[in-house]
């Protein structure tokens, strides 16, 4: 049995018709064809699968969509301002903080909702904020360093 | 992918409406952060044939009142909200802590800590996927007929993982239930029972509504928490205390063990050396030693329950040391210990 569902995702409002019991990352990828989301663990214990709500990090695996009707989606294909990259993109390019680029949506994300409330975290801030996001190519040092980058361009 | 079995989802506006839709439908369960429920139910843990959401219900998240008269928490406020509210971080400290402690950022934006109350006990035979459990032949709680840690037991020992759950017996907390036949309000420690399956005495039907701490002008709190990781993981122990002070002098000392059984154990009667005393690193020691009896880990989460068991006393210090503005660290307890040793 479908539901009608409305989602606003990327500054973008679309009316969906699914199963209430999908979560949100499965009609992300499946049903609006927004792969840059990843699904891991799938248990929300890797938060790959990282989405902002309202600005706020959140596991779009445990996520049903009606509970989110109302609210703010960002994915990571909604950071760049048309062809002008999130300026954590750069600095994640620049300093080549992706090695297999699983993770890299979720810590982009992640690190920009830290900014967003705390414009020149600490390393240790900027530890605690990512601390969720699992990365097995094991290459925190140069992400910590890219968020750091980005907070130092910020002015 | 990992998907859920398919069901119904209601989405109720006010806690009345969500109670009654939950007696009116068989097997319907109760969802707030699904931090807990959503990853079991996608390994088929349990069935849940209606999920209602009280995630539109709203006013459901508000933290009023203040410490000396006493606040009253919304349990569909985020762990992350009770986590970083600057009253609770200080006169409900271990709550605050508690709530900062529980698995990711992620997990704190999502989880609720009425939902933290209700962690399903966790087992290393439970918390397998459906293929995983079918290989081993299936455990007591769910569709087999032995425990598979205690194989002549007659119950299951699925362990208390909650965070919040020993800190709110260690405040003294209560909470207010709402199901379809009305309201009650009881203390937040007869909430709970001590077997893995059922593990409360909550009807289905049953709302958490609001956790009233008690007026808390003098308390000193801590609660420490032992995990693998110092992120993600559930506790594998977890020592909650709470002292109410008088004149420099220790009035009342509550405190109980997470992890340590199927419910949070209460150890407050083996505290009661430090009232009316100022306590000091020997009497803090004797009395961690003593309180550590009720603990019984056994060998169903992640580490050995021998090094579980021995590291409750020193936990336990910790808390208490905590509590009473000592370097938790210090102690003659964590001094026996390895990490002890190192610093």
């Amino acid at each position: 049995m479908k539901v009608a569902v409305r989602l606003r995702v990327n500054g973008q409002d679309t009316e969906l018709l699914v199963p209430p019991y999908k979560t949100v990352l499965e009609i992300l990828r499946e049903d609006l064809g927004l792969t840059g989301t990843k699904h891991g663990c799938e248990l929300g214990e890797c938060s790959t699968c990282g989405i902002l709500v309202d600005g706020k990090p959140f596991l779009s695996c445990l996520a049903l969509p009606l509970d989110l009707e109302g609210h703010e989606i960002t994915t990571i294909e909604g950071l760049a301002e048309g062809s002008r990259p999130h300026p954590l993109q750069v600095t994640f390019a620049e300093l080549g903080a992706a090695q297999c680029g699983y993770c890299t949506p979720s810590m982009i994300l992640t690190a920009k909702a830290l900014l967003d409330t705390d414009p020149h975290p600490s390393r240790a801030a900027i530890q605690q904020a990512l601390a969720g996001v699992l990365c097995r190519c094991t290459g925190y040092l140069k992400i910590f360093e890219a968020v750091e980058l980005a907070a130092s361009r910020h002015g | 992918m990992l998907r859920l079995p398919p069901l119904r989802y209601l989405r109720p506006t006010s806690v009345e409406a969500a109670a009654e839709a939950v007696a009116e439908h068989p097997g319907a369960m109760l969802i707030a952060g699904g931090t807990d429920l959503v990853p079991n139910l996608k390994r088929r843990q349990f069935d849940a044939p209606v999920l209602v959401s009280l995630r539109g219900i709203a006013g459901f998240d508000g933290i009023q009142g203040e410490p000396g008269r006493g606040m009253v928490i919304g349990a569909g406020a985020t762990l992350d909200q009770v986590a970083t509210h600057p009253a609770l971080q200080t006169a409900y400290r271990a709550l605050a802590q508690a709530a900062g402690f529980v698995s990711t950022p992620q997990i704190r934006h999502m989880g609720t800590i009425g939902g933290n109350l209700l962690v399903d006990p966790r087992c290393n035979y439970y918390n397998q996927s459906a293929a995983w459990r079918q290989a081993v032949g299936y455990c007591l709680k769910r569709d087999g007929d032995i425990c598979l840690v205690a194989r002549s037991s007659p119950r299951c020992w699925a362990v208390s993982s909650s965070d919040s759950a020993p800190v709110a017996l260690a405040l003294g907390a209560e909470l207010t239930l709402r199901g379809a036949e009305g309201e009650r309000r009881g203390a937040a420690a007869d909430l709970y029972r001590d077997d893995g399956i059922v593990y409360t005495t909550k009807r289905a039907d049953d709302v958490i509504v609001g956790i009233h701490l008690p007026a808390a002008p003098a308390m000193t709190s801590a609660y420490w928490k032992l995990r693998r990781r110092g992120s993600f993981d559930f506790p594998v122990l977890g020592a909650a205390v709470a002292l109410d002070w008088a004149d420099g002098m220790v009035r009342v000392a509550r405190g109980a063990l997470g992890a340590a059984g199927s419910r949070p154990v209460e150890v407050s009667h083996l505290l009661t050396p430090l009232v009316g005393r100022r306590p000091d690193d020997e009497l803090i020691a004797q009395v961690a030693e003593a309180a550590e009896k009720p603990a019984r880990p056994l060998d169903n989460t992640d580490f050995s329950h021998y090094w579980r068991k021995r590291m409750t006393r020193v936990l336990i210090e910790r808390a208490l040391r905590d509590a009473c503005g000592l370097d938790p660290l210090a102690g003659r307890l964590t001094a026996q210990t390895r990490s002890g040793q190192a610093a």
